[in-house]
């Protein structure tokens, strides 16, 4: 199997991401705020490790919340590092003051999601292109004159003299887009961070848009960074794709490898997710269940694994996942059951404190093992089931005891680098 | 931009019908006869302000209305049509001149505060509350009779005291639109592309935060006439040498009043009822045209109620 991280892109890294993490802090509620109490973080980017050789096209790709986005603006210094580095020509972006990092913000450019708020509404074509030159120095009108006609036309807004006067209002999404690539290629930078630039568009445009940035990528020599939630757009773009969940990466690699012979358990759900135009060829879909975990207070173990359909002993079965079985579980029962067995199990709400150990029932172990019994026989192949180690009496109720879980970290596999226990870490 | 400025202007008369209209069309010819004669004061009132006598004869004192002297004379030989011509010219420059303090003042403060946020939002957002919640004649009082004593009872010292208590609507305004259109795109945008805070403040939030300052203006020029006339009546503003003053004017007549002199009083009371109703038909027009929500909230409850009861309404519509 060929294995193609294009040589001369690992040679040349010009973007070198180590162990990044962007934090926010929670504000929490008035008295939270007032007596100072820690009301916690949420790890948008939590230890992510990428390089980005030059001329190479990245793909961020993952969920709402992955935290891609995140990382695309913290590679312009948008937001603030909370810890690791981002270096780009040796230096270090997320040390830099704010002076230098508005200098290096002509090396490296952003395209943002919605070109119908990423322009200035006061502002016209000319204004909002000529601008970037002007906050960098360029005073002469007649000088960016020249420069944004030559933008305007590399982008393919011709004639430009249409143009230049017209009001973002006065422009379609498509066109709008081009505006805003034009904005961003006229200082002429080395890198562009490509925030799903064509998710807000039209299907007949995005093609356009795509293929326009590919040529831009030729003449002007740009490496991109390509944050999307769309892998068949990613499949058609880059070079390499890193998959995020969670603020991680969990799964990097040149496309091909990913596309053919996908590792991560998420890669194989979000190929599994790309929709199939041909209804005659449509495979049935085992989509995800659930939604992507609140990142305040990430699952123990690999922070896939509530999700996971191949989850086994090891992955860092928790209280919560308990929880959401039975809440499952009662889903499918009729009232009465439900209401026998949620007297039996008693309040649930303390579950939500993760714990590899967790107590339910409160009216005999005998009746709460029945329960968790019934659950089993029911879903037998839920892999939750796999992580409990053992069901222990405990007075009135029971001990459920997981099994010691194992945040997996990034480790290669065949070309690729894959975050996932299922492959064995090799040296 | 001039074609959005001509079009803007336009939209009362084109967006209007019906009471609205009539409101603002009065209001405009009011205010526009007013302007006319603050701009023309020189050539349109027959004397000075303090003019006390013409071509070597001295004015009657207290001379009642009539051929000479349309309105009559006061008790300091003073001619009480040009005065009160002239008034309008002193009202008209401390109304403009606090609305451009204001503007001036109360705009970069406001983006400054809303953009940064942090403690000198907190700062700045008490203090303009405490002034909001103070009551604004009385400071205006305090004011004027501290700016008095550093700048003299001039047209600047007035309009500064009239400033300070306008300021916080109009910082509260831009603040808060600052607050929220911070958090655009487009914002970000400039921030990638390298534009620095001042940058980003002047081009990018300044045309997006000032639009709703011209209402706001129109809206305080009423009532800046009335504390204006407050504040000369009470002898606290201009004084009669210095400038033609419809306050201070209708202070001296007050005394004029027994001995059943009414000119004195009649003529700067009803110019300050006439300049006060014009411009707040206009206040009232314009928000009825600009501000849609106000529109609706105008309108419900008088049509409600008839649709609730009965079906007349739809009836009508038919």
């Amino acid at each position: 199997m060929p294995t193609k991280p294009e040589p001369q892109a690992w040679q040349d890294p010009l973007i070198d991401v180590r162990d990044l993490s962007v934090h926010f802090e929670l504000r929490g509620g008035i008295l939270a705020r007032l007596f100072g109490s820690d009301t916690g973080t949420v790890k948008a980017v939590d230890g992510v490790t990428l390089t980005v050789g030059r001329g190479e096209v990245v793909g961020l790709v993952g969920e709402s919340g992955s935290g891609k986005s995140t990382l695309g603006r913290a590679l312009l210094g948008l937001v603030p590092a909370t810890d690791g580095s981002i270096l780009f020509h040796g230096d270090d972006v997320a040390e830099m003051s704010r002076r230098r990092l508005r200098a290096i913000r002509r090396d490296i450019q952003m395209v943002f999601q919605d070109p119908n708020a990423a322009l200035n509404p006061a502002m016209t074509v000319e204004e909002a292109t000529g601008d970037a030159l002007r906050v960098h120095g360029m005073k002469s009108a007649a000088e960016r004159r020249a420069r944004v006609v030559e933008a305007l036309e590399k982008v393919g807004l011709s004639p430009v003299e249409l143009f230049l006067s017209k009001y973002p209002r006065d422009l379609s999404g498509g066109q709008k887009q081009r505006v805003v690539l034009a904005r961003a290629i006229i200082l002429d930078p080395e890198v562009l961070v490509a925030d799903e630039p064509i998710s807000m568009l039209d299907m007949s445009v995005r093609a356009k848009i795509l293929q326009l940035m590919l040529d831009l990528k030729q003449e002007l020599g740009l490496t991109y960074v390509y944050i999307t939630h769309d892998l068949a757009s990613a499949k058609y773009f880059c070079d390499r794709i890193a998959i995020m969940y969670l603020g991680r990466v969990v799964e990097i690699g040149p496309t091909d490898e990913i596309f053919a012979n996908p590792r991560h358990p998420y890669t194989r759900a979000l190929l599994k997710a790309i929709p199939e135009p041909d209804p005659e060829r449509a495979l049935p879909r085992d989509l995800l269940r659930g939604e992507i975990p609140d990142a305040a207070s990430p699952p123990l173990g690999c922070s896939f694994h509530p999700r996971c359909p191949e989850a086994f002993e090891k992955c860092g079965w928790e209280s919560r996942d308990l929880r959401a079985v039975i809440e499952e579980h009662w889903t499918r029962q009729p009232a009465d059951v439900y209401g026998a067995e949620s007297d039996t199990v008693g309040d649930l709400a303390h579950l939500d404190t993760p714990a590899t150990v967790a107590r339910i029932g409160g009216k005999g172990a005998e009746s709460a093992r029945e329960i968790l019994h019934r659950m089993r026989s029911e879903r037998p192949d839920e892999p939750f089931w796999r992580g409990v180690d053992r069901v222990d009496d405990d007075g009135p109720g029971i001990r459920v005891v997981f099994h010691p879980g194992e945040d997996p970290a990034l480790r290669s596999s065949d070309g690729v680098e894959v975050a996932c226990l299922l492959y064995p870490e090799s040296s | 931009m001039m074609r959005g400025l001509l079009g803007g202007l336009a939209k009362p008369f084109t967006q209007t019908a019906g009471l609205a209209r009539w409101m603002l069309v009065a209001g405009l010819v009011l205010t526009a006869a007013f302007v006319v004669m603050a701009v023309f004061a020189p050539w349109v009132a027959p004397y000075g302000f303090a003019q006390s006598a013409a071509d070597g004869a001295r004015f009657p004192k207290a001379g009642p209305p009539g051929a000479d002297h349309w309105f009559g004379t006061d008790r300091l030989f003073f001619d009480v049509l040009s005065r009160t011509i002239w008034g309008a010219r002193t009202a008209l420059e401390v109304v403009v001149l606090s609305i451009l303090f204001c503007v001036a003042i109360g705009v970069p403060l406001g983006l400054i505060s809303g953009y940064h946020g942090g403690w000198l939002d907190r700062i700045l957002v008490l203090v303009m509350d405490a002034v909001f919640a103070f009551p604004s004649f009385l400071l205006a009082i305090v004011f004027s009779f501290l700016l008095t004593n550093l700048l003299g009872g001039s047209v600047i010292a007035v309009a500064l005291s009239l400033t300070a208590i306008y300021i916080p609507q109009y910082f509260r305004v831009v603040r808060n639109t600052t607050v929220s259109a911070k958090e655009a795109t487009y914002v970000e945008a400039a921030r990638a592309m390298g534009a620095s805070d001042g940058v980003i403040m002047r081009r990018y939030l300044f045309g997006n935060v000032v639009q709703s300052v011209p209402v706001l203006g129109t809206l305080n020029a009423a009532d800046a006439i009335l504390t204006l006339a407050g504040l000369g009546f009470l002898g606290l503003g201009i004084q009669s040498t210095d400038a033609a003053e419809w306050g201070h004017d209708l202070n001296r007549a007050l005394a004029d009043a027994g001995s059943g002199i009414w000119w004195t009083g009649l003529f700067p009371g009803l110019a300050i009822v006439l300049l006060v109703t014009g411009l707040t038909l206009v206040g009232e027009g314009l928000n009825e045209t600009l501000n849609p929500t106000l529109r609706r909230r105008r309108l419900l409850p008088v049509v409600m109620p008839a649709r609730a009861e009965t079906t007349i309404t739809g009836e009508e519509q038919q």
